[in-house]
C-alpha cells in the first residue's frame, strides 16, 4: 500500500472502526462471531452512503473526517468529569447511568421491580437487529462494550426508570460508544423510561435498543436527545408489540450536530399499539433525521405517528416514515403527520411518507404541512406588547404543545418543558 | 393624543388611504363610520404596525410620538391598543396566559412591577365578571372556539386589562347581543379620563348611544370626507352614506 496514493481508495468512515475493532477484538464482551459477522458486513458495504435508500437526506462522511478514540477506562486514572444532566423533579426514581457509554454504578442506584443485568457481563445482541440492513448496527454489534439489560416480570408495574448516558470528549479527543440495550417486558408488565442522552463536546452515540413487548405489555419511552453540539447521535430501536401490548414513545431532538433516530416497531399480535411521537428543535447547522418503519403483521392494530420540527437558521429536519400493512394485518389504523415550523428562509425540511398496504380493509392516513410562522397570529400578539422572541417563543410552544401533550408522565413532562423553553435562551 | 396628517397607504400597488387628516384630544372619544370597503381597518392597521400596508405619505402622531416609525409592539407598550374587527384565533395558546404576557410587557415598559399569576388571576376573573364573561374563558385557548360576540367581548377584556391610552375599536359592536353592547360601552366609558382618547370604528349607532362621542367622521373612499358631532351618525342613520359622500363631492 506503499507508493501509488492515487490509487488507494478513498477511506470510507467505517475504516477508522474498524481498525479499533481489530485491536479491541480479544477485549470485547460476549460472543466474537456476531462480532466477525458485523465487521465483515461493515469491510463489504461500509457505512450507509448518500446514494443509498433511506440516506438520501443524511450525509455520514463527517465522520470520516474525526479519529474517534474509544473511552478511557477508569483503571487508566484518567476519566473527565462528566456533567450529569438535570434530573430535577425524578428524586428517589432510580436510574441507570451511563458515562461515555459504560455504565456508573456510582451514579445508578438499581429498580427494585426490573432487574437489571449489564451488557458488559453477559452480552447478548438479541434477535431483532438487522445488521446486513442497517450498517449503524452493525457498527454497534462490533463494537458494543456495554449496556442495560432490563426485564420486568409478568404482572408487574416496575414504575419509572431513567437511563441516561453522559458522554464527552477527552481533553478535545473525540470518544465513540455504541452501548446496547435490551428491553423485556413480560406478560402484562408495564415500565416508563425515561432515556436522556447529554454532553460535552465532539463524540459518537450510536446507541442499538432491542424492545420486546409480551402480551398486554406496556412501555412508555420518552427520550431526549440533547447531546452536544459537536456530538453524533445514531440511534436505532426495534420494538416488537405482541397482541394487546402498546409501545407508546416520545423523542425530542434538540441536540448534536448529525442525528439519525430509527425505530422499527413491529405489531406482531393481534390489537397491539404503537405511538412514535417526535419534536425536533434544531438551530444553526444542525441535522437531525427520523426515520421509522412500523410493520403492521397482526389484525386490529393501531399506529400513530406526529412528528414535529421547529428549524431555525440553517439547520434541517427529515422525517421518513414508513407503513407497511400486511396481508394478514386487517382493520389497521394507521396514522402519520408531519410538520414543519421554519424560522429561517435558510432552514430545510425534508420529508417522505410511504405507506405499503397489502391488506384490503384498512385505514391508513398521513399528511404533511411545512409553514412560517403566521403572520395575523404573530401581529396579534405583538400589537398587545409582546416583545417578538416572546410572541414567536409562544407560538412556537403552542405548535409544539399539540405532540408534547401526548407526554402523559408529568414529571417526563416538566423535564422536556425545561428543555423547550431554554431553548429560546439563546436568540434565533 | 392622536395626530393624523395627510395618511396615505397602499396594499401592493393599490391605494387604500388617499390623505387622511384627523386629530383625536386627549380625553374625546372619536367615531369613524364609513361604507365597506372605505379603508376603517386599515387606517386601525397602519396605526397598530401591521406590515403588509405601506405608508405612501403624510405622518401620525401618538402623544407626541412619530408613531409610524415604531414598532407594532413598541406602540402597544406605549399605549395604544386595537380591538380587531376580526380577533385571530390562537390554538395551543391559554388566554390566561396570553394576557398576562401581554399585561406584564406593557407595566414593564410603564415601569410598573409585574404581576405573578395569583396576582393576576385575581384581577382577570374580575374583569371578566364585570364584563359578564363566564370564566372558563381565561382557561381556554385564544378566541379558540369562541363565539362572534365572545370574540368580541374578549377584545374588551384585554382593553381593559391593558389600560391604554388610546383605543381603536374595530366594529366591536357586530355581532354583539343587545345586552353585550351595553357591557362594551361601560367597558369604554369606565376608562374614559382626560388621559384617554379612543377611535370607535362602526356602522351602527346604537353603540353611540352608550358611548357617547365627541365627534363622527365619515370615511369613504380613503378620505375623511365629513366630520360632525354626535348627531351626525343619527344624521347618516337615516340617510345612508350616499347623499352624505354626494354632497362632500
Ligand atoms: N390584503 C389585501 N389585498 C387587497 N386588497 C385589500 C387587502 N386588504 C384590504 N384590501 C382592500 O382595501 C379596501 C379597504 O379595506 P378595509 O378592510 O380597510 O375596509 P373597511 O372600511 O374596514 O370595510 P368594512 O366596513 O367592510 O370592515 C377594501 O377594498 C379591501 O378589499
Ligand atoms: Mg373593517
Amino acid at each position: 500500500m506503499s507508493g501509488a496514493v492515487s490509487l488507494v481508495p478513498a477511506a470510507s468512515p467505517a475504516d477508522g472502526f474498524l481498525s479499533r475493532y481489530e485491536g479491541l477484538t480479544q477485549r470485547l464482551p460476549g460472543m466474537a462471531e456476531p462480532r466477525r459477522a458485523a465487521a465483515d458486513i461493515l469491510r463489504r458495504r461500509g457505512l450507509p452512503h448518500v446514494r443509498e435508500e433511506g440516506w438520501r437526506y443524511t450525509n455520514l462522511a463527517a465522520l470520516a473526517d474525526v479519529r474517534f478514540h474509544e473511552p478511557l477506562t477508569e483503571a487508566s486514572g484518567f476519566v473527565p468529569d462528566t456533567d450529569l444532566p438535570d434530573l430535577d423533579g425524578f428524586d428517589g426514581v432510580p436510574r441507570l447511568v451511563f458515562l461515555q457509554g459504560r455504565f456508573s454504578a456510582a451514579e445508578s442506584v438499581l429498580p427494585d421491580a426490573a432487574i437489571v443485568r449489564s451488557f458488559a457481563a453477559s452480552a447478548e445482541f438479541g434477535v431483532l437487529p438487522q445488521p446486513e440492513r442497517d450498517r449503524l448496527v452493525a457498527l454497534n454489534t462490533m463494537l458494543a462494550e456495554d449496556g442495560a439489560i432490563i426485564e420486568v416480570p409478568e404482572d408487574t408495574d416496575a414504575g419509572t426508570l431513567l437511563l441516561v448516558s453522559a458522554g464527552r470528549d477527552i481533553h478535545g479527543t473525540p470518544i465513540a460508544f455504541h452501548p446496547r440495550h435490551t428491553l423485556r417486558l413480560a406478560r402484562g408488565a408495564r415500565l416508563t423510561v425515561v432515556e436522556i442522552h447529554c454532553g460535552d463536546g465532539q463524540y459518537l452515540n450510536n446507541p442499538v435498543t432491542e424492545i420486546t413487548l409480551a402480551l398486554h405489555a406496556r412501555l412508555t419511552h420518552v427520550r431526549l436527545q440533547n447531546e452536544s453540539p459537536e456530538a453524533f447521535h445514531l440511534a436505532t430501536i426495534y420494538a416488537d408489540v405482541a397482541a394487546d401490548a402498546s409501545y407508546d414513545s416520545f423523542t425530542l431532538s434538540t441536540g448534536a450536530r448529525l442525528a439519525r433516530v430509527d425505530v422499527h416497531a413491529r405489531l406482531a399480535g393481534a390489537q397491539g399499539h404503537v405511538a412514535i411521537n417526535a419534536a425536533q428543535l434544531l438551530r444553526g447547522r444542525q441535522h437531525s433525521d427520523f426515520a421509522t418503519v412500523v410493520d403492521h403483521d397482526a389484525p386490529g392494530c393501531a399506529s400513530r405517528q406526529t412528528i414535529k420540527h421547529v428549524l431555525a437558521d440553517h439547520a434541517r429536519g427529515v422525517f421518513q416514515g414508513k407503513i407497511e400493512v400486511a396481508q394478514a394485518a386487517q382493520k389497521t389504523d394507521g396514522y402519520q403527520m408531519n410538520q414543519a415550523l421554519l424560522l429561517s428562509p435558510d432552514a430545510e425540511i425534508d420529508c417522505k411518507p410511504q405507506l405499503e398496504i397489502f391488506a384490503d380493509d384498512v385505514k391508513c392516513s398521513h399528511g404533511a404541512t411545512v409553514g412560517d410562522l403566521d403572520p395575523d397570529q404573530f401581529f396579534y400578539l405583538i400589537s398587545r406588547g409582546i416583545p417578538r422572541e416572546e410572541a414567536r417563543a409562544m407560538l412556537v410552544r403552542a405548535f409544539l404543545g399539540e405532540v408534547l401533550d401526548m407526554v402523559e408522565d408529568e414529571r417526563a413532562r416538566a423535564m422536556l418543558d425545561r428543555v423547550v423553553d431554554a431553548w429560546w435562551t439563546v436568540p434565533v | 393624543m392622536l395626530e393624523i396628517k395627510n395618511l396615505s397607504a397602499s396594499i401592493g400597488e393599490k391605494p387604500i388611504l388617499r390623505g387622511i387628516d384627523l386629530t383625536v384630544p386627549d380625553g374625546q372619544v372619536h367615531a369613524i363610520m364609513g361604507p365597506n370597503g372605505s379603508g376603517k381597518s386599515t387606517l386601525s392597521y397602519v396605526l397598530s404596525g401591521r406590515d403588509d400596508f405601506t405608508v405612501t405619505g403624510g405622518t401620525a402622531t401618538f402623544d407626541g410620538q412619530d408613531l409610524l416609525a415604531m414598532e407594532p409592539e413598541a406602540r402597544a407598550q406605549a399605549g395604544l391598543f386595537l380591538a380587531f374587527q376580526a380577533p385571530v384565533e390562537l390554538p395551543g395558546v391559554g388566554n390566561a396566559n396570553f394576557l398576562r404576557t401581554a399585561l406584564n410587557a406593557v407595566r414593564r415598559a410603564r415601569g410598573e412591577d409585574e404581576l405573578d399569576a395569583a396576582q393576576f388571576l385575581k384581577l382577570a376573573r374580575a374583569e371578566a365578571r364585570r364584563l359578564q364573561m363566564p370564566d372558563d374563558m381565561l382557561r381556554r385557548n385564544v378566541n379558540v372556539g369562541f363565539s362572534g360576540g365572545e370574540k368580541k367581548r374578549n377584545e374588551v377584556l384585554q382593553m381593559t386589562m391593558l389600560h391604554p391610552k388610546l383605543a381603536i375599536l374595530d366594529e366591536t359592536d357586530s355581532g354583539l347581543d343587545i345586552d353585550a353592547l351595553k357591557i362594551v360601552g361601560d367597558g369604554v366609558n369606565a376608562l374614559r379620563a382626560p388621559s384617554f382618547s379612543a377611535l370607535v370604528i362602526t356602522h351602527h349607532q346604537r353603540l353611540l348611544d352608550h358611548i357617547v362621542p365627541d365627534a363622527v367622521h365619515v370615511l369613504a373612499h380613503g378620505r375623511i370626507v365629513r366630520s360632525g358631532g354626535a348627531d351626525l351618525a343619527r344624521a347618516l342613520e337615516a340617510q345612508g352614506y350616499a347623499q352624505v359622500i354626494a354632497e362632500a363631492a
